[in-house]
């Protein structure tokens, strides 16, 4: 048996990426950073095995290997089917975020104004169509006030606030959930604002309030997040990440 | 059938300042490296881009040749991901970013193909596209109402016609057919659809039959009709990766954005690898090899 007295930040990270992807059913899980990678492949070696995922490039995987591996594939998945996908609304994405605001507006593309930055980064990729036409977690491995801001610099992913009711276009919007080294949030908070679900063990109140520049709903009766099992632990220890790259992506 | 072979520089040689040119691939993947380098070494210049960005929207800006350009992204795809002379340009405001969805892309490259002025999308709405674009972007209400009786209000995506297409592919033939070799076509066929002159680079040129046998018949992207010249370019993505023919060159391309850091770095990668011709440019990267082995 693995020890479940030893569970790491990192651990508590990857079974709430898991968790992103509970009753997802038989989707594409795309997860953008090794954490949610890992993430998802727990869901889908434990209560979703119905996900699909794919090796980052264009092949679907037949197997869960671990992260960074190869395994026996099931079909092809190059970037145009991405997109048709996309559009499907049969998806969830996990993406970074250099910002994101309380109503879930989230920037990757640069910091500064639109036609003179003050610095660049990817442009928005695929954020608009991805946050318009399926469910949108975010991962964030460093909560702090730059991330979480007021307001963002460049709308790449749209907020809950920016649904037009009048507009039927806008009925698939659904940023889900967002997991950081510190805890689990929603948007469930009042206005589809900025909410805490649960907080990693060790983690305080204060130290969310104090690393986000908005209110966080429901922060004081936020509980803790759930233990892994002893076979989410041996599964992420000893099958998806066995050179615990996890920990790199969690600030100490 | 014609034979379009012609020479990088002779492709080249029919572009003109002021057009709008599309470059294949994606980010740091099966670019037409070789073209991008040859429209370095001509005098062309207020270019408006359209491209899934990579190192060639960054040489382009290093030269400064794009006026304006039409992207979904801009990645080098490996540490350190945001390409230096692309963000040089930005953070200068030397460049009209007209900043989009990656699926705009391909939904205004699939509107210029089938000749229509537009074609809906949801992508974009509510973001900050819709600023990037300003009145350059508008949107198209259905004229059919959803089941409430409500109107659904899309992106109405501008179709993106282009001047010139450059790309990049595995293997083709002397009149244009021509086939990628690995797992991702990406949209090579849909920019030489939205393009009026289209040139296609390859790794090797062989007889139509030999094109036939080695690649099977779902990865011939490209017909005669979608093809006005031919070059034989081996290693012509160069830097980026090629499927099947060759992976990155992840030493070079970290070598390309570190020398972007100051103009005495640059210069020396200029004077060392931009400043003769192609066949110049192949044997400095071998030569770079054999010194970083």
């Amino acid at each position: 048996m693995t020890s479940t007295e030893t569970v790491t930040r990192a651990e508590y990270c990857a079974i709430a990426c898991a968790d992103i992807f509970a009753g997802a059913g038989e989707i594409m899980a795309s997860p953008m950073s090794t954490m949610s990678q890992i993430g998802a492949r727990l869901a889908r070696l434990t209560t979703e095995p119905d996900l699909l995922i794919t090796d980052g490039e264009a092949l679907i995987l037949a197997d869960t290997p671990a992260v960074g591996a190869k395994g026996a594939i099931e079909g092809w998945m190059p970037f145009r089917k991405v997109f048709d996908v996309v559009a499907s609304g049969r998806r969830h994405v996990v993406m970074g975020a250099n910002q994101i605001d309380r109503y879930g507006n989230q920037n990757l593309s640069a910091f500064g104004p639109l036609q003179q930055p003050t610095r660049q980064m990817f442009g928005v990729r695929g954020a608009p169509g991805n946050t318009i036409n399926h469910a949108t977690s975010y991962w964030v491995g460093k909560h702090n006030k730059r991330v979480f801001c007021d307001k963002v610099d460049v709308v790449a992913g749209v907020g809950w606030d920016k649904v037009d009711p009048e507009n039927p276009a806008y009925k698939y919007l659904n940023v889900y959930r967002v997991v950081t080294n510190l805890g689990v949030f929603d948007f469930g908070g009042p206005g589809h604002t900025f909410r805490a679900l649960s907080l990693h063990p060790g983690v305080t109140a204060d130290e969310v309030a104090d690393n986000t520049s908005f209110e966080v709903a429901d922060l004081a009766d936020a509980g803790v997040t759930r233990e892994p099992t002893a076979e989410e632990l041996r599964i992420i220890r000893e099958v998806l990440d066995p050179r615990n790259l996890r920990d790199r992506e969690v600030a100490a | 059938m014609r034979d379009k072979r012609i020479t990088l520089d002779d492709a080249v040689g029919q572009l003109r300042s002021g057009m709008t040119i599309g470059l294949g691939g994606w980010g740091s993947r099966r670019k037409p490296m070789a073209f991008v380098r040859a429209i370095l070494r001509s005098d062309v210049k207020d270019l408006t881009v359209v491209t899934y960005g990579g190192p060639d929207l960054g040489l382009l800006c290093s030269a400064g040749k794009v006026k304006k350009a039409y992207y979904g992204f801009v990645s080098l795809d490996s540490a350190p991901f945001y390409d230096p002379w692309f963000s040089k340009a930005r953070t200068e405001g030397a460049i009209v970013a007209r900043e989009m969805d990656e699926g705009m892309v391909k939904c205004g490259l699939e509107a210029a193909a089938a000749r229509l002025p537009f074609l809906p999308i949801r992508a974009g709405l509510g973001s900050d596209v819709q600023n990037f674009w300003g009145d350059e972007l508008q949107t198209v209400t259905s004229p059919y109402p959803d089941a409430s009786g409500k109107h659904e209000t899309l992106i109405a995506m501008p179709a993106l016609n282009l001047d010139v297409a450059f790309v990049h592919l595995n293997i083709g033939d002397a009149h244009g057919n021509a086939g990628y070799q690995g797992v991702d076509p990406y949209f090579d066929d849909l920019y030489c659809l939205a393009a009026e002159k289209r040139f296609v680079s390859v790794e090797k040129i062989v007889e139509t039959e030999q094109l036939v046998k080695e690649v099977p018949l779902q990865q011939l992207i490209l017909n005669r009709m979608m093809v006005d010249g031919v070059v034989e370019a081996p290693n012509g993505a160069h830097f980026t990766l090629a499927g099947e023919s060759y992976g990155r060159d992840e030493k070079f391309q970290r070598h390309y954005a570190e020398a972007a850091k100051t103009p005495e770095s640059w210069q020396a990668f200029v004077d060392r690898f931009l400043s003769g011709s192609e066949d110049d440019y192949q044997a400095a990267v071998e030569k770079f090899a054999e010194e970083q082995a």
